[in-house]
């Protein structure tokens, strides 16, 4: 590739020419390429899938004669799919878990946004509680379950308590250190700027620990769903989970893998659509980092 | 010599006799980790005066103290001992009619805030109604030569410009002060030179006053009216030196002026003998 000196022919002014000319170059291309762009990232999602379809084709084509007990065949699964989570009213047991796990997953974030940003305001307080906090974090969930179970019983509200006391820390603790490491020149300019304590968290310190905090809240995303699945699967009456097992208990189990595979569905909408929601909220983050890679 | 040789502490120089000077610097001293075995002494004398519309510099030796004065200066930090006057009123915070540029315009800005947004900030916080804000950041834009950049972030602009944005916001409120801490030193020499020019119109034409702190001893010999030179650590004034040169300034004519050249290296020498 020839170089801007070669092509002017003036390596001495070239630099000085190409900094005074490249914004004004820049702009309009940009926004002509815009549309190209999109066609191109369309493409581009459709070809990151082409091996999720081989293996989709692969299995279909692999189970169609199996008698296999515990693999049925992927035609039968589809079917039992149909007639039980579009026709049938084991749809009953997928609003159950949505209810529980929207609500915990609400709470969850609402609770370690707040609870993380007061630990960081109140720096001192957050110091003491700190070990607790960790102390109770490294604490797997599933092990407060019986607990939990007994002193609060089966039924929704336990569900959504294990999912929130699963799902809050990731966000809280992403909160805390995305906030711990706002520049202290931005809180600075806050200060120059006479800003209220209420409008530096809103202006300044929400905004700049956001990347974080989305960050923390797609983790707890995950946790948000295990934790929907493992609540069903010990004590519950209804939900996916318990559809599951119950299936599973009474050896039906193409109805097992029905339950199963709504199961990715869902998670895989739930990230589908937290990843849309990421891309408008962090637009600034991202393009930013983009321009950084650049140089 | 041609400049008096003021005594390191003392505190007057000729020229800071005018009348109610904006802000007045008194024996400013100032101590990091006070009572603790690591306690250090970053200022431990300072004195000068700011009359009204004036434009000062101030100078040091690398380590000098610099952004720490700085600070003191726009009540970001209380001064361990001493006191800093702004209009006539000790400074017990950042006061209201003044505004800091600070050096790293990536650091200051908010880049999840368009450049229109950023200005904005402060007219918010101020109460300024809708229309007329959108008025003043017309204005101040424009004022700091820049046109239809308001809807483009920060990041999308190349470093001057970044930092034009960062002094249309420190202006937005019309402060009567402005303080900035080595605003220029993050952009190169072609830029370095516009932004010189720009900050001396927009003085001009706002009649605001200027402390600006850098290490650069041609930029400060160039904007300003006086320069204060800081000795090393812990700083003291080792001179306050007088910038006879006319205005309007130029980057070409009065850079080559035998005056310029004579009070470069009477600073230089100040600096590097300090």
């Amino acid at each position: 590739m020839p170089t801007r000196a070669e092509r002017t022919g003036s390596p001495d002014v070239s630099p000085i020419l190409a900094a005074a000319t490249t914004p004004s170059h820049q702009r309009p291309a940009r926004a002509a390429s815009r549309s190209a762009s999109s066609l191109r990232r369309l493409w581009s999602g459709i070809w990151r899938l082409w091996f999720f379809a081989v293996v989709l084709v692969a299995w279909w084509v692999l189970s169609a004669d199996s008698t296999s007990t515990f693999f049925p065949p992927l035609r039968n699964i589809v079917g039992r799919l149909y007639d039980l989570w579009i026709a049938g009213d084991a749809r009953t047991n997928a609003w159950s878990s949505l209810q529980h796990f929207a609500i915990g997953y609400a709470l969850a974030g609402l609770f370690g946004v707040g609870v993380g940003a007061l630990l960081w305001k109140f720096a001192r307080v957050g110091r003491a509680v700190s070990p607790v906090l960790y102390f109770v974090y490294v604490i797997p969930t599933a092990a407060l379950l019986p607990a939990i179970m007994a002193i609060m019983g089966i039924g929704g509200s336990m569900q959504i308590t294990i999912i929130v006391l699963a799902a809050v820390w990731p966000t809280m603790l992403n909160t805390l250190d995305g906030m711990r490491g706002i520049d202290p020149i931005k809180l600075d300019t806050a200060r120059v700027m006479h800003m209220s304590a209420l409008r530096t968290v809103r202006t300044v310190v929400l905004p700049g620990a956001m990347p974080q905090i989305m960050a923390g809240l797609r983790h707890s995303l995950q946790i948000g769903v295990i934790m929907m699945v493992v609540s069903e699967l010990v004590a519950s009456e209804s939900g996916i989970g318990f559809f599951i097992l119950e299936a599973q208990q009474r050896f039906a189990i193409t109805d097992m893998w029905t339950g199963i595979i709504i199961l990715a569905l869902i998670g895989s909408v739930l990230t589908f659509l937290f990843v849309a929601v990421e891309r408008v909220v962090l637009a600034w983050y991202i393009g930013a980092r983009a321009v950084e890679k650049k140089g | 010599m041609a400049y008096p040789e003021v005594s390191p502490g003392s505190t007057t120089a000729a020229t800071a006799a005018a009348t109610a000077p904006v802000l007045s610097v008194r024996n400013v001293e100032k101590a990091y980790n006070v009572g603790r075995p690591d306690e250090k002494l970053a200022i431990a004398d300072v004195s000068f005066d700011v009359a009204k519309g004036e434009f000062v510099c101030v100078v040091g030796p690398s380590g000098a103290g610099k952004t720490t004065i700085l600070r003191c200066l726009s009540g970001l930090l209380p001064p361990t001992s001493g006191e800093v006057r702004f209009e006539g009123a000790r400074l017990q915070d950042v006061p209201d009619r003044l505004s800091v540029v600070f050096q790293d315009y990536s650091r200051s800005l908010f880049p999840w805030l368009t450049v229109n947004k950023n200005v904005a900030v402060p007219l918010k916080v101020a109460g300024v109604r809708k229309q007329e804000r959108e008025d003043r950041i017309r204005t101040v834009l424009h004022a700091v030569g820049l046109g239809d950049v308001g809807t483009s972030y920060p990041w999308q602009l190349s470093g001057g410009m970044q930092q034009r944005v960062a002094i249309a916001r420190a202006l937005a409120h019309q402060p009567d002060m402005l303080l900035m801490d080595e605003p220029f030193a993050s952009v190169d020499a072609q830029t370095r030179f516009d932004l010189e020019d720009l900050i001396l119109e927009v003085r001009r034409q706002l009649d605001i006053t200027v402390v600006l702190v850098t290490h650069d001893i041609d930029e400060a010999v160039y904007l300003s009216d006086r320069v204060v030179v800081l000795s090393g650590a812990p700083s003291r004034i080792a001179e306050i030196v007088d910038v006879p040169l006319g205005r309007p300034r130029n980057q070409l004519t009065t850079r080559s002026s035998e005056t310029f050249g004579r009070l470069r290296s009477h600073l230089m020498q100040l600096v590097t003998t300090a």
